[in-house]
């Protein structure tokens, strides 16, 4: 197999095509898509999912799936409004530990429900879907935090940089992305999920400590929805404990389904899911411009989901039958 | 070289655990339990508590989504999950309330609405039982489709239905309101499928082992497929009976439905692995929703906090049913 | 060499699981050096033993000395940092990982945030790959590695972690004879490197051409060891069983009718090919053959779990053709399968739901149980096949194994089948319960039926079979009737006759 034919092969090169098919797509009726303008605003809708994306990567590879980071993006988002709200001599920037503090305490809990009841994930967070959007409620006392209480060097993360006039969020969201392929392939800790996902059988049989790992990994994903909850503040500049992050975990889980990790566990890469959430930026970018109401947004996630499971699917099987041709 | 002298002792009658530990030992005690205790510190909250005909009006509000949790009650212990439902309910009543409105005569609509159900119900069943995807993830994307779909039909707005298709809820049978007595047949009817008929015993056996069940002659494909699309048709039906107790429909009728029925249906005892579950443990916890969610309201615990409980009370469930399950499993 | 110190001496070992005891006070020592083969009967206890080595079971009692010095073997790992490693018969590994990682995971104590070194990984992966004289590509996944590459990846794992100690678990069941050959040589090797293998097998051919010396554990207890030179195959045989060999080739002669079953070229590319035999009533076909060489594929072909892409089936002369295991049963097919605790018993039921789930129809006419008709067929099975056990409604899951595996026959004997497909009925049964076993086989011979017996079991399949059937690596190699039907002859068939298997005992 030649290396071209070995790349083409590659699902994120199915991605990559069919992002480049759409855009050509949408293009050739609508030319103001193909601007720079316009990938401006593609990245500008990407970078809370991006960052949610690599979370639940490592959490879809573990072979678990999360469906709280919406609510954890809430509360964390909420606990840092709230005191920039309140807390007078509240620095700007102290948001960010601290709603990342929070986002990993909030996933913490749901890996301690997970691990030491030995509980389905998707269960336990579909409760703590709830119980955390309840806790944003409780906390702000169902009221938004405003515009004039979000500081602006924090709103101004969202709006431009020294560098090409690119916002910051934009290269906090690919920074993120980095350190995820960095801890997924290059760090013990991250084989060692997807060791996990492979073969959840075997992995305490050969040492690893299943119980931290895990843990470890929930951590990682409401650490990553903290991050998002104060980005969240930055890009929209309020906060409001019924919308701040609902919907949030669809959005994400098409992404990173797209992206090629299976829901199996032990496969998915960063560049996939990257792609992925380029893919989807790009799908809802384009709706406004074809004139499709904003309300079509969930309808097309929910066929996006489908179809990737349907393209996962085939691929999975298309890919097993070259293997036994090739004679592996 | 003769063989052991000593008897085998693993060949000898297995003792099993004391009969009446697993006959007591059950999630629906628990779930009952929980019920007697609910019931007696809501009236501790508020004398309507004792008041059944107050308890019979505040089941109304839960009703639709009770029913529907009949159904999902047996696909789980079928060994898979539906999340669509709630959604499906919102886009078949959407579907409906937008037919109607369109001078469409009322059967007319209310068949449309009935088939979409059905074909949410069949896609459903398409992708995890001919496709063999895991439904979790199907029944995600479905529902996000779904819902999608019912805000694409009704944007933000209300679609009214006629006058006299208003109020389901206020027909009383014997002062029993109509949708309680539909849930209360159904669950009659249900119990005795699951329990006595062969089609139940054969759900419970495909979530046990649904290799053995295929190896037993069990068409475990077809009985799979049968369910999601019952349930299907159910939502439908749900939808519509919403429809008339509110008078109006919207594309988040329902919204966060899915919760509620997997909670009904955890608290009542249901394994989420397969192969366990009862209906009278569903029904009861409906029953203990209710009067959870009414004294929460009549308490004038906040919205909020009552998500907070919700959320918990699932987390709760899971963890005191698998408990129970793993101390008799062998 | 006799004064040799020995690399691990066990004395005393015992085990209890529950009530069971499975080994009684086994006393072994393993020299440095040596190729030794544990030998036994299922439930002999020689696998159980070697799992006490390993640190997957704590022995009950006894104590193990390693190099001299007393040592607790307490996990896998724990087994791994003494040099002691098993390979088992179906390697576990991470698919999705690479070799080289798969290699390496688990091994090193390094923080969790510390560097995968990939480059260094795959040279000695590479390294230790050729070492063996393997030709694996180290960076690709370990998922489609055959069977035997997978165990060479465990070998490896094992020499890089330098272990002195290798227990292999009936290694050569999934293996071609080449394959076989490629790991003899490798252990041989390993052998003169001072290491010391332990090989379970039941293959009396292989424990000949591979090992030094030989322990025969039976119900449980250590029997006798000895270098492979001073037992012959019947000293062995005795050894093993306890009893003379003849006792158990008693078989009540049945009346042979027409073709109940007929298969004619069947085919499922990459499982088996061109299968074609006949089954008639009141005949015992035997199924013999390696693991692997397609004869569950064949029988759940036949019941329809996972049809044939091509060639036909005639039951009692007409031609079918069966999709679906109901279809079958409808035609008067019944399959016992091979782990009845993956495709037979619905645990956590009732052995009552259990013995009846093949027979909706009887139990339920209408649709709705009746429950005093469930529990009458229910009992009657009970009666005659002398299930033991507390009360129907108890969980299936509470019986013994062989007790299990006689509710499963129970429940398709309720159908009345016309050709019944079994699968390794006895394996992992006492030997009492067998000795029952076969004496039922015969008798649902007599009866009528067809029997087609699937076993890994030679002396089963001499004593109960009219005809026995060899398949080899997806294909028949042989139709032996029961007057030439000997071990060798059936060996020979199951392994291919291009390779001749070296050093095989006269």
């Amino acid at each position: 197999m030649t290396l071209l034919r070995s790349i083409l092969l590659r699902r994120e090169a199915g991605i990559a095509v069919m992002i480049v098919l759409f855009c050509l797509a949408v293009g050739a009726v609508k030319p103001q898509f193909l601007t720079f303008d316009q990938l401006r605003i593609i990245l500008l809708l990407t970078p809370l999912i991006m960052i949610g994306a690599m979370g639940q990567m490592l959490v879809i590879v573990a072979r678990h799936v999360d469906l709280s980071i919406g609510s954890m993006l809430g509360v964390s988002a909420m606990v840092s409004g709230m005191l920039y709200r309140y807390v007078e001599v509240m620095p700007w920037w102290a948001g960010i530990p601290i709603s990342i503090a929070v986002g990993a305490t909030l996933g913490l809990g749901n890996g301690l429900l997970i691990t030491l009841f030995r509980l389905p994930a998707i269960i336990v967070t579909l409760g703590t879907l709830s119980l955390y959007r309840g806790l944003t409620f409780i906390i702000s006392n169902a009221k938004q935090i405003d515009r004039q209480y979000i500081p602006s060097e924090l709103k101004a993360l969202s709006q431009t940089s020294p560098i090409m006039g690119i916002p910051w969020i934009i290269f906090i969201a690919f920074g993120v992305a980095i350190l995820t392929y960095v801890f997924a392939m290059h760090t013990r800790v991250g084989r060692q999920v997807f060791a996990l996902g492979s073969n959840p059988v075997a992995a305490p049989l050969r040492g690893i400590k299943v119980t931290q790992v895990t843990l470890l990994v929930f951590a990682i994903s409401g650490a990553l929805s903290g991050l998002a909850g104060i980005l969240y503040a930055s890009r929209w500049g309020f906060v409001n404990p019924s919308n701040t992050g609902s919907g949030f975990e669809f959005q994400v889980i098409a992404a990173v389904v797209i992206g090629g990790a299976s829901i199996n566990g032990g496969v998915g890469t960063v560049l996939g899911t990257v792609l992925g959430v380029l893919l989807l930026g790009c799908v809802a970018a384009a709706l406004p411009l074809l004139g499709i109401p904003g309300t079509s947004q969930a309808a097309i996630y929910g066929a996006v989901i489908l179809i990737a499971l349907l393209i996962d699917r085939s691929v999975r099987r298309q890919g097993i039958v070259s293997l036994k041709r090739a004679g592996a | 070289m003769t063989p052991l002298d000593t008897p085998r002792p693993a060949e000898t009658i297995a003792p099993s655990q004391q009969r009446w530990q697993t006959l007591l030992i059950r999630p629906e005690i628990m779930t009952f339990l929980l019920l007697v205790i609910g019931i007696f510190a809501g009236s501790l909250l508020s004398p309507f508590f004792l008041d059944v005909n107050y308890i019979l009006k505040s089941f109304t509000l839960y009703s639709e989504l009770a029913i529907v949790a009949l159904i999902l009650t047996m696909v789980i212990i079928a060994g898979e999950i539906d999340l669509s439902p709630a959604a499906n309910m919102a886009l078949s009543a959407c579907l409906f309330a937008w037919a109607q409105a369109s001078g469409i005569p009322m059967p007319v609509a209310i068949g449309i609405g009935l088939a979409a159900g059905l074909a949410m119900g069949a896609l459903n069943a398409w992708m995890v039982i001919s496709l063999q995807l895991p439904s979790i993830i199907v029944t995600i994307g479905t529902l996000t489709l779904y819902r999608g779909l019912a805000q694409v039909i009704a944007g933000d707005k209300s679609i009214r239905v006629p006058d006299w298709f208003i109020g389901v809820d206020k027909i009383m049978l014997a002062g029993v309101p109509l949708p309680v007595v539909m849930f209360v047949v159904l669950a009659l009817v249900l119990a005795v499928v699951l329990g006595g008929t062969i089609f139940g015993r054969q759900i419970y056996q495909i979530g046990t082992n649904e290799v053995a069940a295929r190896h037993a002659g069990i068409r475990s494909a077809r009985i799979k497929f049968s369910l999601f699309l019952l349930i299907g048709v159910v939502a439908a039906i749900a939808g519509i009976l919403t429809a008339s107790r509110l008078g109006s429909v919207r594309y988040d009728l329902a919204l966060g439905g899915e919760l509620q029925m997997v909670l009904m249906a955890m608290l009542g005892g249901t394994y989420i692995f397969g192969g366990r579950g009862t209906i009278l443990g569903t029904f009861l916890a409906a029953w203990l929703l209710v009067i959870v969610s009414t004294g929460m309201i009549v308490a004038n615990v906040l919205p909020a906090v009552q998500l907070v409980v919700l959320g918990g009370l699932l987390i709760v469930a899971i963890i005191a049913t698998n408990l129970i399950y793993s101390r008799t499993q062998r | 060499m006799a004064d040799a110190l020995p690399l691990i001496s066990a004395r005393g070992i015992g085990k209890q699981f529950a009530t069971v005891e499975v080994l009684r006070d086994v006393d072994l020592d393993l020299m440095p050096g040596e190729i030794h083969a544990l030998l036994g009967e299922n439930g002999a206890g020689k696998s159980t033993f070697a799992k006490i080595l390993a640190g997957v079971h704590r022995p009950t009692r006894g104590s193990i000395t390693l190099n001299g010095r007393p040592v607790e073997v307490t996990s896998p790992i724990a087994a791994q940092k003494l040099g002691i490693t098993l390979i088992h018969q179906e390697p576990i590994s991470f698919p999705d990982l690479s070799v080289a990682e798969n290699l390496v995971l688990g091994k090193a104590d390094d923080g969790w945030f510390s560097r995968m070194p990939w480059a260094k990984m795959t040279r000695e992966a590479k390294a230790l790959m050729d070492l063996l004289g393997v030709k694996i590509d180290v960076t690709r996944p370990m998922r489609g590695l055959s069977i035997a590459d997978q165990q060479m990846v465990e070998i490896a794992r094992a020499l890089a972690s330098d272990s002195r100690l290798i227990i292999m678990d009936e290694p050569t069941a999934p293996l071609t004879p080449r394959e076989v050959e490629t790991l003899f040589g490798i252990a041989r090797r390993l052998r003169d490197e001072g290491r010391t293998i332990v090989f379970i097998s039941h293959r009396l051919e292989e424990v000949r051409a591979l090992c030094d010396r030989v322990t025969i554990f039976r119900d449980g207890n250590k029997i006798a060891t000895d270098a492979i030179g001073n037992l012959s195959d019947a000293d062995i045989i005795r050894l093993m069983i306890g009893r003379p060999f003849k006792e158990y080739m008693h078989k009540a002669r049945a009346e042979i009718g027409t073709v109940a079953l007929k298969a004619e070229r069947l085919t499922v590319p990459g499982l088996f090919q061109d299968i074609s035999f006949e089954v008639r009533k009141g005949e015992i076909v035997g199924l013999g053959g390696l693991v692997g060489a397609g004869r569950t594929d064949v029988a759940r072909a036949l019941f329809g779990v996972a049809p044939a892409q091509s060639g036909t089936l005639w039951v009692d002369g007409v031609a079918v053709s069966i999709k679906d295991p109901s279809e079958a049963i409808a035609l008067g097919l019944a399959f016992v399968p091979e782990d009845r605790a993956v495709a037979g018993i619905f645990r956590s039921l009732s052995v009552e739901e259990n013995i009846t789930a093949a027979v909706p129809r009887q139990i339920a006419p209408a649709g709705f149980i009746r429950r005093a008709i469930e529990r009458a067929m229910a009992n009657d099975s009970v009666r005659r096949l002398s299930i033991r056990l507390a009360s129907l409604r108890q969980p299936i899951g509470e019986l013994s194994g062989g007790n299990q595996q006689k509710a499963i026959l129970a429940r398709w004997l309720l159908t009345d089948p016309s050709v019944l497909i079994l699968d390794e009925p006895t394996r992992g049964i006492d030997i009492g319960v067998k000795a029952e076993f076969y004496d039922m086989i015969g008798e649902l011979a007599a009866s009528g039926r067809a029997i087609l017996l699937i076993s890994s079991e030679l002396p089963e399949l001499l004593a109960l079979c009219d005809r026995v059937l060899v398949m080899s690596e997806g294909r028949l190699t042989a139709d032996i009737p029961r007057a030439e039907a000997t071990q060798e002859s059936i060996m020979n068939a199951a392994v291919p006759r291009r390779v001749a298997f070296e050093g095989v005992a006269a």
